[in-house]
């Protein structure tokens, strides 16, 4: 609390897109009523805070940090650790902190094929001597550092423990407006629990579905579907059968199917392979053959599957071929984990 | 004693934005280097995936402009798919778009650019952030911002299904037509935008014009640079943001070249450094000559001024004669004077309000005709939208099934770095002098960067304050001899 009784709030950004910042803006006019309620004591986009400032706190001082983006370099880590230290409680705030979202799919590839791609092999690069970004670089006038670019994006509680999740890419606003409002009225769930509804995007899809069996898989741009039937029962492919509510089934209300930015429902581990189960059941076939058939209807299985998910999976990444050093085991192991390995 | 001044902005969209300034043994600039520190490696993960997910991928580069990222998307993929989407289609998508580049302006302007100018740049910094900006034009203007803003992400809502992230793109077309009672929402948008955009060039006329030491700041050799533009422009070479060709102008403003998006890895070469993870575009035939303007080095800009100098005019009326009186008042075209892309941005806020009007009101905008069915087998497709930063351009690859093989982008602000970090070393030293830095010659460095708009700074295009600096100043041994900061509290 700060002496004027207020809450005192953090918010920060790792790795991110920008995305959840503009979703707490959409809140509108009720950005200022927050402003009014919290002593805000952290955001770097807004506020006369810095580094510095954060560190001179008491551990525990802020009372709440809402996180979001991912931590896929040293900053983020770096960052992560130390607002972890200053906050009671930490909300791992939209996808990317809460399961690694869309860019975790980087963990289907590895930083060499990344740098090599970007800045040698691209069609627009001009690199004959072949220059990578390097942590330092002597210049004339001095040194230049730049972070460390990992292998591996991670979600927030796979770097330090994290109270309270709140889904989306990005969050909606009437969930970020329950948030806040259950941090000012002091009625939080019990820690580790998400922020959001308990059901799935179906529940909330004005479609009718008649949980019809397929055949196979249409391509977003190979059929028009029928506005007012399931998309999964046109052929569609649509993870709301597996995916949190919340969100009010924005995207089958303009004809397309939902990708999961809401995360797993209540209690799975697991997104990716949940959302496998539930698509099994609805395909209409009873050998492994006539499964196969279907499934090859579907191109980029794992990137559907596990769209936003990949990060925090049980895969979290695929195999790097290390010397010497075993990859990351575990997304779930004790944290805060913050041995070398980490950062492979 | 040398000293090294590190500016450490702590937001971003693609990393985090970095600035170091060294100092000679006299206290003056002897270099200057911007540093984007992240990458995320979009170009690579997207492989193997389904190239009708690239809008959906690739809006996640930039939660600020997503749009962007959907519609090059969209585009490339029509590209990749030999497909034409129907009119109402192509209208309806620059109808979104439209409604984008009004948010996005207007946030820019508002909360970010304006307050320099609104409030001063010798401000106390708590008052330069957007609080300040209504403080100085009335409440009533404050709301009005804030409405603009509303109004405009429902209609991005009611076309691209959520107010941020869309999904309405697909491969010949959107995935939803809309209705007359949506098509009578937007034109009333439409017509507020209007009036919106006419009013904050009264507003910028009345506080930054009619100030005579603001006419001198914009005009002044520190924040003023020669190089290349660039912005997509119609058959008329009118400025155009959805659809066209890719048209360079000379720093003398004289055609370069114009190219079609397929071309573009004709004219445009990526260098890259050590000491950053964002690479440096520059003109392929004029070639990279570093971090210097002129006709002899390849180094263009890509912003509001950028596109302006590029084209004849504006296709609207009233764009046409905001863009004429800002050429005249600026003494002809083109403009070097970076600063002036307040003012082109003003102008452009206006151009896609109109043209957001005239779609809203097409008798074929609420046609149902929205999507073509590919049939063509997907091969090279290549999309270029002018995003508010800078002209956008995505490349793909894929097999026959689409599946993709290579993706290439050049993202708006990217177009922008090597300016940007002219831009930054010209103010810097026009500014510091004898090793002298407060907070309000560190907010002139921070002026020289902000009329990009730069997306590594996204969160702040949006947001009431301003790009956060720490700046410490270190002797030669590393010591930390003064530390400032350069941040604003609402």
């Amino acid at each position: 609390m700060a002496e004027n009784g207020k809450p005192k709030l953090a918010l920060y950004w790792g790795s991110s897109c920008g995305g959840c910042e503009i979703a707490v803006l959409a809140i509108h006019e009720k950005i200022l009523d927050v402003a009014a309620a919290f002593d805000i004591v952290f955001w770097p986009c807004v506020m006369d805070f810095k580094y510095s400032d954060v560190e001179a706190y008491e551990d525990g001082e802020i009372d709440v940090c809402l996180y979001n983006g991912a931590i896929r370099n040293d900053e983020n880590l770096h960052i992560a650790q130390l607002l972890r230290r200053k906050s009671k409680v930490m909300v791992a705030f939209g996808s990317c902190a809460m399961e690694g979202c869309m860019p975790g799919l980087a963990n289907f590839k590895d930083r060499e094929q990344m740098l090599q791609f970007i800045y040698k092999d691209s069609p627009s690069t001009d690199n004959p001597e072949g220059v990578l970004p390097q942590l330092h670089v002597e210049m004339p006038e001095g040194d230049l550092e730049l972070p460390e670019f990992w292998n591996t994006v991670h979600a927030l509680d796979q770097v330090v423990p994290v109270e309270y999740y709140l889904p989306g890419c990005p969050p909606e606003a009437h969930w970020i407006e329950i948030a806040v409002g259950a941090i000012l009225s002091g009625e939080l769930p019990p820690p580790g629990s998400v922020i959001g509804m308990s059901v799935t995007v179906c529940d909330e899809c004005p479609r009718t579905r008649s949980e019809k069996k397929i055949t196979r898989f249409y391509r977003p741009q190979e059929i028009i579907p029928d506005p007012d039937i399931c998309l999964l029962d046109q052929g569609l492919f649509c993870a709301g059968i597996a995916t949190r509510a919340g969100c009010g089934a924005l995207c089958p209300s303009v004809n397309m199917g939902c990708r999961g930015c809401y995360g797993p429902n209540e209690g799975v581990v697991d997104g990716g392979a949940k959302l496998i189960g539930a698509l099994a059941s609805v395909l209409d076939a009873k050998t492994p053959e006539e499964i196969d058939a279907i499934l090859d209807t579907l191109p980029d299985p794992a990137g559907y599957f596990y769209r936003f998910s990949l990060a925090h999976s049980l895969l979290t990444r695929t195999r790097l071929e290390m010397e010497g050093k075993a990859p990351v085991a575990s997304p779930y192991a004790e944290v805060p984990r913050l041995d070398p390995s980490l950062k492979n | 004693m040398t000293q090294r001044i590190s500016i450490d902005p702590i937001t971003r969209l693609e990393g985090h934005g970095k600035i170091e300034i060294f100092l000679d043994d006299a206290g003056e600039v002897a270099n200057a280097y911007f540093q984007v520190p992240e990458l995320r490696g979009f170009e690579v993960f997207c492989l193997g995936r389904p190239a009708e997910e690239m809008p959906r991928l690739t809006n996640r580069i930039c939660g600020v402009c997503p749009e962007a990222h959907h519609m090059a998307a969209s585009k490339a993929l029509d590209d990749l798919y030999h497909v034409d989407p129907p009119s109402a289609a192509k209208k309806l998508r620059e109808l979104f778009y439209s409604a984008f580049y009004v948010t996005d302006h207007t946030t820019h302007f508002y909360a970010l650019g304006g307050p320099d100018f609104v409030v001063g740049p010798d401000a106390p910094k708590g008052q330069r952030n957007i609080l300040g900006v209504v403080g100085a034009v009335g409440t009533e203007a404050g709301l009005k911002v804030i409405n603009t803003r509303k109004q405009n992400h429902q209609v991005i809502k009611i076309i691209g299904g959520r107010p941020i992230h869309p999904v309405c793109g697909l491969p010949g077309g959107m995935s939803k037509a809309i209705n007359e009672e949506e098509r009578e929402f937007i034109e009333e948008v439409a017509r507020w935008n209007v009036e919106f955009g006419l009013w904050s060039l009264e507003v910028f006329d009345q506080i930054v014009l009619q100030n005579s030491d603001y006419v001198d700041l914009i005009v002044s050799d520190g924040y003023t640079q020669q190089t290349y533009y660039m912005g997509l422009v119609d058959e008329n070479n009118h400025t155009n943001f959805y659809d066209g060709k890719v048209r360079v102008v000379d720093p003398d403003g004289v055609e370069f070249c114009k190219y079609a998006p397929q071309e573009y890895a004709d004219h445009v070469a990526e260098h890259v450094e050590p000491y950053s993870y964002l690479k440096y575009p520059y003109l392929k035939d004029v070639g990279w000559k570093g971090f210097v303007d002129g006709k002899d080095s390849g180094m263009y800009a890509c912003t509001p001024l950028s596109r302006l100098n590029a084209s004849d005019g504006m296709a609207t009326p009233k764009a046409q004669e905001a863009y004429e009186k800002m050429y005249a008042t600026l003494g002809g075209k083109p403009v070097h004077h970076t600063l002036a892309t307040h003012w082109a941005r003003l102008v452009e806020l206006l151009y896609a309000s109109e043209r957001m009007l005239e779609l809203a009101t097409d008798p074929e905008i609420t046609s149902p005709e929205v999507r073509a069915i590919p049939t063509e087998t997907p091969t090279v497709g290549v999309g270029i939208v002018e995003a508010p930063r800078g002209t956008l351009t995505h490349h793909y690859e894929t097999d026959e099934n689409g599946i993709l093989t290579r993706v290439n982008l050049i993202v708006g602000t990217t177009n922008n770095n090597a300016p940007i970090t002219l831009s930054i070393k010209k103010a810097a030293k026009a500014v510091i002098h004898g090793g002298v830095v407060d907070n309000g010659i560190l907010n002139m460095v921070e002026m020289a960067f902000r009329s990009y708009d730069p997306c590594l700074s996204c969160a702040t295009h949006s947001l009431p304050g301003q790009m956060p600096l720490e700046v410490t100043v270190r002797d030669a041994d590393g010591n930390v001899v003064d530390r400032r900061g350069q941040f604003c509290t609402p």
